[in-house]
């Protein structure tokens, strides 16, 4: 399915090198339109590789990934690196948001969202501004639109990085452990907000260690460990009823650090 | 000491500052170009590229301004270079300075985090876009002190040029107190002006880091 304002990504043999080390092996992996797939696994096993390759900011070397059809990266025929123009084309209806939020630093929390709708977009600095203040507001962040970064708390920063994605209106989202580096009480703020864009239909791919969240939100939870997909199934599924020795090793631990 | 001969020789003196503050002037700024041009080429440039600069930097920082200025303006015209003393003496300056402003640039590029320009990538933005939207404001952050250091550092080097008889403040000290055998006098106004060139360049360049810096102060937050 392909509709208007969602993609859906096509995953064939994808692999991935640094060198020598063998960082993804051979996989497929399918993310319907509009649907929420998060990415589980062990610190090391690649997904976050794999999120990044869907963008193209981690060049692979085998397979290719598809946005809509498209192959993303290199050319469809011969293998060779794309132009930086058409990939730039295909990055524009991409979103991302990382770990470490990277928001620019010299920027207010508005003008970091301002800034691509200006430069890539080609909006007046009015409209990107106005655009920019309304996707604040959406993700609670009226009233900070004038703070620098470094003002603001963790889950603040990252609802700005989210509304700086978001204002771009990508019909993809990619969430690079959103919340990994948040204090656990900012956790909950961050994705209320991943929640309810959800809900809007975009496609989302989610690299999470956050599994009571993976289970409530994710139509898809794909499980990878040391550069394999192990398997991809509905969370109830991986979560209530794994076939695979790996994920059920991976739960325990998950639980038992979880208890108290 | 004789109060009386700033006087008789103040103009003079204060000619041979002009020509001092004007080749530093543009020596500094060219000096500050070509070494973000050269810091750039090796970021972002080609492997053999690389090497050239690197070799470039290394020969210029390796040997001394007074030696790099001889052959600039005495050997130039072996290979056609012809040039008066004030352009000559101004090339050097940039010549000189550059391999330095390039390892401050080269510094600052490579403590510009990855995430920034990743960030950049991510939103569909331009090489082009990102160093001059988003690397090059991070970069100053930490360039605009050792920028400045090394432009201060320049004033000094500026003397050198009186060996291509450039009339600047050395040489014109130098023809002062051999008139009139008064060193001590000449030589304490050489100081004496250098010092107050250098307290406006290092005042500018506090304001210049209040400027680039401004995001990281208190005072912005809402």
């Amino acid at each position: 399915m392909t509709s208007e304002n969602a993609s859906s990504v096509e995953i064939t043999a994808l692999g991935k090198y640094y060198n020598n080390f063998h960082a993804l092996k051979n996989i497929n992996l399918s993310i319907p339109a509009g649907k929420v797939t998060c990415l589980i696994g062990p610190s090391g096993s690649g997904k976050s590789t794999l999120l990044r390759c869907i963008n193209f900011l981690e060049e692979y070397q085998e397979g290719a990934v598809e946005i809509d059809g498209q192959v993303i990266g290199l050319e469809a025929v011969g293998g060779r690196k794309m132009s930086a123009r058409r990939l730039r084309e295909m990055r524009r209806s991409i979103g991302m948001v990382f770990q470490q939020f990277n928001l620019w630093p010299h920027m207010t929390a508005q003008q970091n969202v301002a800034e691509a709708l200006v430069q890539v977009q080609g909006l007046s600095k009015a409209e990107a501004a106005r655009k920019a203040v309304a996707a604040l507001e959406k993700v609670g962040l009226g009233d900070k639109t004038e703070s620098f970064p470094n003002r603001l708390s963790g889950g603040q920063q990252q609802r700005v990085a989210i509304a700086r994605a978001v204002a771009m209106e990508p019909k993809l989202m990619l969430f690079d452990e959103p919340t990994s580096a948040l204090d656990p009480e900012l956790v909950g703020e961050v994705l209320t907000v991943i929640k309810d864009l959800a809900s809007e239909g975009m496609t989302m791919v989610i690299v999470t260690h956050e599994m009571g969240f993976a289970a409530h939100v994710a139509d898809q939870v794909a499980f990878l460990e040391a550069g394999e997909l192990v398997s991809c199934a509905p969370p109830a599924e991986i979560f209530r009823n794994p076939s695979d020795a790996r994920i059920k090793a991976f739960l325990e631990t998950y639980h038992a650090r979880n208890q108290f | 000491m004789d109060i009386d001969l700033f006087v008789q020789y103040g103009p003079m003196l204060l000619r041979g500052l002009l020509n001092t503050v004007l080749c530093w002037i543009v020596g500094a700024a060219g000096g500050i170009a070509l070494g973000f041009v050269i810091a750039v080429a090796m970021y972002y440039g080609p492997r053999p590229l690389r090497y050239v600069l690197r070799g470039y930097i290394e020969v210029i920082r390796g040997t001394p301004f007074l030696i790099q200025l001889f052959i600039l303006y005495y050997g130039g015209p072996n290979i056609g270079l012809r040039l008066d003393p004030v352009p000559a003496g101004i090339l050097g300056l940039i010549i000189y300075g550059s391999p330095y402003y390039a390892e401050i640039f080269r510094a600052g590029l490579q403590a510009v985090p990855r995430g920034m320009i990743e960030a950049g990538r991510a939103m569909a933005m331009s090489e082009g876009k990102i160093l001059r939207r988003i690397t090059l404001p991070i970069l100053m952050v930490s360039s605009v002190p050792p920028l400045t250091n090394f432009s201060i550092i320049l004033t000094k080097e500026t003397a050198i040029l009186s060996i291509v008889t450039v009339p600047e403040l050395l040489y014109q000290v130098q023809t002062m107190s051999a008139e009139t055998f008064a060193y001590m006098e000449a030589m304490f106004a050489l100081a004496l002006f250098y010092w107050g060139f250098v307290e406006v360049i290092s005042w500018a360049g506090r304001k210049l880091e209040h400027k680039t810096n401004a995001f990281l102060s208190k005072e912005l937050s809402a």
